[in-house]
């Protein structure tokens, strides 16, 4: 994220604040959508975001979110700007989040991202309940758009893991 | 100079495909076999929608007056559409739902990397987004292909049947519509003999691998592109814009 402006640590404070609603543990930052805030001297700002998944209907409610978050600081004067490019990806996603993730169940994104690998090996993903390396893939496609669902092969649990992209 | 109103034609060409296909796979929403599968098919409809919206967006915005993307997604009349018809065919069984979609995907992933390189930044930028969803949905479909093709006798028998049914239209997409021509010259549109060899590797190398054979039918059906459709979209178009119809400016 670059900051373009003077005044925008407090701005980053309130939006801190802003968690994703399908994941509630992950702030905004967690997840690595914000990509610029702006403020000129009118105390106007622009949030600048991108999406996760293309179809994450989450996106419309966290660009509401950040609005009611601002507002209610006193900013009443707030533009969300959505950009495509670069396309997000869970690379963006902060240690931070990634360990918030693991504390909530859910496995987070392993490595870096797949370059269209299409057979490849299939990543081992540690179960995120009793660390076990020996777990399965149930469904590539899980509850939301970005996760697939696994189960644990040493306590049996089943799980949600962040998948990359 | 490409004609500006071929870009429109072909933006609405690659959001068409996603939107219709989005519908169908809609269909399945609490049919699935088992619920890992129907929310397989509900997660891959969210994500074509979520990038038929963003050919929309844009195409609301070349339109130049003051058409939102709803207008362009639910108000249009059926000869205004230009996906495929692979996209628009029905359900069928599971295996037809699966053959469908491996057609579709072995053809989109190839199309998307190149689609990068437009440019067209706006067409690039989805591209490149759309991409890493797209490589989920080949490795599924190719996946099912190859499980039920290669599975009992039952499921063989009706993938082979399905293809039968899908192969003619199965070459559509790679036979380039006027207006793909035009924005070719001027490096926005992907020129499909670029990636043919890739598709058709692609399709051959799965289809045997599941032991199916491919249709020694060669008659390819083509027209979606051109807005001629089958006699499937008139009821697609019937559910998805009822609403809308209806209700002119009904919001959620």
């Amino acid at each position: 994220m670059t900051d373009t402006s003077p005044g925008t640590d407090k701005i980053k404070a309130i939006l801190s604040s802003v968690s994703d609603p399908e994941i509630p543990v992950l702030s905004v930052f967690d997840l690595g959508i914000i990509r610029d805030i702006k403020m000129d001297e009118n105390d106007h700002i622009t949030v600048v975001i991108t999406p996760t998944y293309s179809g994450c209907p989450a996106m419309n409610m966290i660009e509401v979110n950040i609005r009611a978050a601002l507002q209610e600081a006193g900013f009443d004067n707030v533009n969300v700007e959505t950009i495509l490019n670069p396309p997000w990806t869970t690379d963006w996603m902060t240690e931070e989040g990634k360990r918030k993730l693991k504390d909530y169940g859910i496995a987070p994104p392993q490595g870096s991202v797949d370059k269209s690998e299409l057979f490849g090996e299939d990543k081992v993903v540690p179960c995120p309940h009793c660390d076990s390396n020996s777990t399965e893939m149930i469904s590539q496609f899980g509850s939301t758009a970005c996760k697939s669902m696994y189960k644990c092969l040493d306590c049996l649990e089943p799980f949600d893991y962040f998948k990359c992209h | 100079m490409a004609n500006p109103a071929s870009l429109v034609k072909y933006v609405l060409y690659l959001g068409d495909n996603n939107l219709i296909l989005s519908q169908r796979l809609g269909e399945w929403c609490g049919h699935g076999p088992v619920l890992e599968q129907d929310i397989a098919m509900t997660n891959i409809a969210l994500d074509l929608l979520g990038q038929s919206r963003m050919y929309c967006q844009y195409a609301a915005e070349l339109s130049g007056s003051n058409k939102t993307e709803d207008d362009i997604a639910f108000l249009r009349k059926e000869q205004e559409y230009n996906n495929l018809l692979l996209v628009e065919q029905p359900n069928g069984d599971w295996g037809q739902t699966l053959v469908r979609q491996f057609l579709f995907d072995s053809w989109h992933y190839y199309l998307l990397h190149a689609l990068v390189d437009s440019k067209d930044q706006n067409l690039s930028d989805i591209a490149q987004k759309s991409i890493k969803e797209v490589t989920y949905h080949l490795k599924y479909s190719s996946e099912w292909m190859i499980r039920l093709g290669d599975g009992t006798d039952e499921s063989h028998k009706r993938m082979q049947n399905a293809l039968n049914e899908l192969w003619r239209f199965s070459e559509e997409p790679l036979i380039m519509a006027d207006y793909e021509k035009d924005l070719v010259e001027s490096g926005i549109a992907v020129d499909i003999s670029t990636i043919r060899e890739s598709v058709q590797k692609k399709r051959q190398d799965i289809i045997r691998e599941a032991t199916l054979s491919i249709p020694e039918d060669e008659f390819m059906q083509t027209g979606g592109k051109e807005g001629k459709h089958t006699e499937h979209m008139g009821y697609i178009l019937t559910e998805m814009q009822y609403m809308q119809r209806v209700y002119p400016g009904q919001e959620w």
